[in-house]
């Protein structure tokens, strides 16, 4: 009897795409020197894609010695796609943004306003220019306005 | 942030998010500085930064934007970040701020 070999390329291979792709979102992007350009994740896929062909490689040409076939060729397809969608998410939808080509200029005078704080009070932009700052209690030289997406 | 406030500058966040959800998300990270909330998006269109549809549910959100405003209002520094997963780096905008005095 000749038991065939686990096929070790094509689990670990998939194994490292499916963390190459999912890790993103909920570790990578918080360090903005893996966010800015994932190459964590870009080479984590690589690596996966290039044991999964290694492995099928072995499937395919040494059959007698190596299964995987069938499970290899859905798990490359698989991690091809993964691959893909990374790069599309990365390259171009996160790209998407408006030109915001009415924004206010260096120079304008910036646009007021009055809005609610945590504690529900109105807060203007002229109040804000005048607010101490929470540390030091000095006045402040400038405000900056951080517009962020929200929904966290 | 902290760093911007050591050079004088109040840092002020707005966003659609709730005073609620805001108040939960300062807590959490520890920030002190004024979270403001505009859930009609309001400011966001009036300063240009409106991202139609950008939440994950498709709701009106802001797209990440930062401006550096002086005391007497006028706009010193903007910052318009023309990918969602690249935020300005607080070199920067501390660079920004030291023009102002």
């Amino acid at each position: 009897m000749n038991p065939r070999r686990w096929n070790w390329r094509l689990w670990t291979g998939f194994l490292l795409c499916v963390v190459g792709f999912a890790s993103y979102l909920p570790f990578f992007a918080r360090f903005p020197v893996t966010r800015d350009v994932p190459w964590v994740n870009f080479a984590l896929l690589a690596a996966g894609l290039v044991l999964l062909f290694a492995g099928l490689r072995h499937a395919f040409g040494d059959p007698q010695r190596y299964r995987g076939k069938i499970f290899g060729s859905v798990f490359t397809v698989l991690g091809v796609a993964m691959a893909a969608f990374f790069c599309y998410a990365v390259f171009h939808v996160s790209r998407q943004l408006p030109a915001s080509a009415d924004a206010p200029h260096v120079g304008q005078h910036a646009p007021e306003f009055e809005l609610m704080d945590i504690h529900q009070q109105p807060v203007s932009l002229a109040k804000l220019l005048t607010t101490p700052l929470p540390r030091t209690g000095a006045s402040p030289k400038g405000v900056l306005l951080v517009f962020y997406r929200g929904y966290w | 942030m902290t760093e911007i406030e050591t050079r004088g500058i109040l840092p002020v966040a707005i966003s659609v998010d709730s005073p609620a959800e805001s108040a939960n998300l300062c807590r959490k990270a520890g920030y002190t500085f004024p979270f403001l909330s505009d859930p009609n998006t309001e400011v966001i269109r009036r300063y240009d930064v409106l991202h139609s549809g950008g939440a994950a549910n498709g709701h009106d959100i802001a797209r990440p934007a930062e401006f550096l405003v002086d005391t007497s209002g006028v706009i010193r520094w903007v910052n318009l970040t023309d990918d969602l997963r690249v935020r300005a780096r607080p070199e920067q905008i501390l660079k920004a701020a030291e023009k102002l005095q």
